[in-house]
């Protein structure tokens, strides 16, 4: 792509990222959540793929680092629901709602301009699966990019 | 200690353990080929043994309840709800306890299996870390109490089963194969939404139980009945929609096919739930029954005379698995229509509906047996066509007498399991409709000379000159292959056993409706 | 008879979608006519919850009115979620398909016969 493209996706890959990461972190209170935010950074990846092409782009992001993200992203859902074991209550159990701390404000009654810090362990579970949906939806743009990359002689015979 | 814990926490841990198994897959894989054997083999070995903790529980303390993110597990309706379970509640009664069991031992058979028959493979960590989500989501269908989460599993399971039939590519056939399976099932899925949209518009509810509590049988249930029985029967492999289960079974991985005859039979679970606990009574039971035994016929015909000129020997056992399906239906749906009328259901309902429960595990085991051994054939020899096959009797004995106890046991032949469920649903049919009882005969004699002839071609006749330094399956193969072959025998040598312990709470679980509503809703 | 109009529409979305599913033989348009399924789907769940003159449930500030039922657009959520995984895994099996087959008209994929 043009030059001019190039640089008006590096001015907006930071705030694609910022505005994604905006939604991740206020999913508990408005909607939007992790799914919606990491889908928000995957389009980023798809607009500097765009940008600067897939073979330029291939040589930033390895697939390893992707995958490294979703396995990262679904490990973290899933042991911060495991977590609850420890403390003896049940899967998925909300232990850190109402406690104080890290997202632990108890939260007020009725309509109210939307404390950040509250809802245990749902924010945490939002980072989770924005963490593994910007990979993984990224890995998809990859992987399919890669399958109707025209000359790409090392796939020819297929996997 | 330990064990206390798994016992309080086991239907939770029943998802989780696969879960967390296969999302570390990609990492373990990493490290070496022997780790992640081991990880993989240890994950399905916890999670079977889990299962069977789970249905121990069932079977001595009654319905098992979970809430999950409760302050309580077994707290169903909190304090300040009103009344409604509010939250994603896993109930498992003595149904979803047997086809947790299935789950598991089928599982757990074909991970040993696989661990030898896919090492020739590359990219085995995408392999397990689809087959562990199969697992997850088999165990999640049968398991939750909730019918959105049912949905989610249902999506869970066709996407990773979708995966895993086309893991390999093999020229772009597998991956057909996959498209057919996959269009199907997410357009089943879609109308099990609507369904699910339905219910939730008129009884303003998720959870099973409340749905069956305050159902009606107003025209939108019977809009939501039609939609769920027709996804349900095609995702089962009922005839009108079995099309797919030809290419998939036959396309997919040898242990992983033994697996999604598990996947379509949670989907068969699906159906009965649905058909049992939500409407029992209050739908017409006879002619709900009717279309359940005209469902079951058809396929048992219909399966049976496709299998018959199939050269390709996994499509043969597919039109086969297509054929057997039909015997579950058959049975359950004379339970169905004679639902409510307590003096028949006492004469020969419960024995029919028993007989088609038992048909699902006893399926299970000899269907995935067979599926093993085509695959064990097709790693030593590497082809899957009939006609060119011949003589392996010699250079693979083990895997020959698993092919005869499984091919016995499919064409319901004394002393194997599919003798002892088929010979109730006879019986029980028998006193119901003569006549349904002579096809189910003549389709097993059918079968019976099927697999005859293909035993025939694989094994008999002399040794072929290009076959002979074949060797006989690997071990981990042999084992895989044995387990369910003892089971096979075991359940026909002692078919009372399984079917007091197991079957007969499994049948009382789905037709007492209320019984399930009350486990949930507490009182009466 | 007005607040029956999204149901109607429904229903015309869904007679859309399936005729794309079974009419079309290009692939990537039957996977398009899986997608309006799915979106018929999505509008049902969505209009079951509405109620007239209510607002977002997001209580950020909320005037004190009726909401609209969060249950249905959870729902919602995790089925558009879901409908993403499906669109994802059918385009690439089209992205395998055009790959060895060379073509993605369905007539000429069927190499499974019997």
């Amino acid at each position: 792509m043009s030059k001019l493209v190039r640089f008006a996706a590096d001015i907006l890959y930071p705030v694609v990222l910022i505005f994604g990461l905006y939604i991740v972190a206020h999913g508990h209170i408005t909607p939007g959540g992790g799914f919606q935010g990491g889908a928000v950074i995957a389009t980023g990846v798809a607009l500097v793929i765009v940008a600067y092409g897939y073979r330029e782009v291939t040589q930033w992001i390895g697939k390893g680092g992707l995958m490294a993200r979703e396995v990262v992203g679904l490990l973290g859902f899933i042991g911060t629901a495991l977590v609850a074991f420890i403390f003896g209550m049940p899967f998925f159990y909300n232990y850190l709602a109402g406690q104080g701390g890290l997202f632990g404000v108890p939260v007020t009654y009725g309509p109210n301009p939307g404390e950040l810090n509250t809802g245990g362990t749902v924010p945490l579970m939002n980072f989770a699966v924005g963490i593994e949906v910007w990979g993984g939806l990224a890995l998809v743009i990859l992987y399919l990019l890669s399958g109707l990359v025209p000359h790409d002689d090392h796939e020819k015979e297929g996997s | 200690m330990i064990l206390e814990f798994v016992w309080t926490h086991a239907p939770a841990l029943l998802v989780a353990i696969p879960l967390l198994g296969a999302f570390l897959c990609p990492v373990i894989g990493k490290i070496s080929r022997t780790t992640r054997t081991a990880w993989v083999a240890g994950i399905m070995l916890v999670s079977a043994i889990v299962a069977f903790i789970l249905a121990s529980r069932v079977l001595t303390e009654g319905t098992v309840l979970y809430s999950f993110g409760a302050f309580d597990p077994t707290l169903t309706i909190p304090m300040d709800s009103g009344g409604i379970p509010i939250r994603i509640i896993f109930t498992v009664d003595a149904m979803s306890a047997f086809m947790d069991i299935i789950c598991a031992t089928v599982g757990f058979s074909a991970i040993a299996y696989s661990l030898s028959a896919e090492s020739r493979n590359s990219g085995l960590e995408g392999y397990y870390t689809l087959f562990l989500l199969m697992v997850c989501g088999v165990f999640g269908m049968v398991s939750t109490g909730d019918f959105f989460n049912f949905f989610v599993f249902l999506e869970i399971l066709s996407m990773a089963s979708a995966g895993i039939i086309a893991y390999r590519v093999d020229g772009g056939v597998a991956v057909e194969a996959a498209i057919k399976y996959f269009v199907l099932s997410s357009v089943g899925a879609i109308f099990v939404l609507f369904a699910i949209g339905i219910y939730y518009g008129q009884y303003d509810a998720l959870n099973m139980a409340v749905i069956a509590s305050r159902i009606q049988w107003s025209t939108l249930d019977m809009i939501a009945l039609v939609m769920l029985v027709a996804a349900l029967a095609m995702k089962c492999g009922a005839v009108p929609m079995h099309f797919w289960t030809p290419d998939a079974y036959s396309m997919a991985p040898s242990s992983a096919t033994a697996f999604l005859v598990v996947a379509s039979q949670a989907s068969l679970y699906g159906l009965f739930r649905v058909l049992f606990t939500f409407y029992n009574v209050t739908l017409n039971a006879a002619t709900m029954g009717w279309i359940i035994i005209i469902l079951g016929v058809l396929s048992m015909v219909v399966g049976v005379t496709m299998a018959i000129p199939q050269k390709d020997v996994k499509r043969l056992m597919a039109y086969h698995a297509v054929s057997q399906t039909g015997y579950m239906l058959l049975g359950v749906g004379v339970g169905l229509a004679v639902l409510g009328n307590q003096p028949l259901m006492e004469s020969f309902g419960y024995m029919a509906m028993s007989g088609g429960v038992f048909h699902i595990l006893n399926h299970a085991l000899y269907k995935g047996l067979l599926f093993l051994t085509a695959g064990a054939i097709f790693y030593r020899i590497g082809t899957r066509n009939l006609n060119k096959m011949g003589g392996l009797g010699h250079n693979m004995k083990w895997t020959m007498i698993f092919f005869i106890i499984g091919a016995l046991a499919i064409a319901g032949i004394p002393p194997l399991n599919g003798f002892a469920s088929k010979l109730m649903i006879y019986e029980s049919v028998f006193i119901f409709n003569p006549v349904l009882a002579i096809i189910a005969m003549v389709v097993s004699i059918l079968t019976l000379a099927s697999f005859v002839k293909v035993f025939h071609s694989i094994f008999m006749g002399p040794q072929l000159p290009e076959y002979a330094g074949v060797k006989e399956a690997p071990p981990s193969m042999l084992l895989g292959m044995g387990i369910l072959a003892s089971l096979a025998v075991i359940f026909g040598l002692f078919p009372d056993l399984v079917v007091t312990t197991l079957v007969n709470p499994a049948v009382h679980a789905l037709t007492d409706q209320g019984a399930y509503i009350a486990s949930v809703l507490g009182g009466a | 008879m007005l607040w029956n109009l999204p149901y109607l529409a429904v229903v015309i979305i869904t007679v859309i979608g399936l005729a794309a599913i079974l009419l079309k033989k290009n692939l990537i348009k039957m996977m398009l006519g899986i997608n309006i399924l799915q979106s018929s789907a999505n509008l049902f769940l969505i209009s079951l919850g509405y109620r007239e003159g209510g607002i977002a449930p997001i209580y950020t500030l909320a005037p004190s009115t009726h909401m609209v039922l969060p249950t249905p657009q959870a729902l919602c959520l995790t089925s558009i979620v879901i409908g993403l995984a499906t669109s994802a895994l059918m385009l690439s099996f089209a992205v395998i398909i055009h790959k060895k087959y060379g073509t993605v008209d369905l007539d000429q994929i069927r190499r499974l016969q019997g």
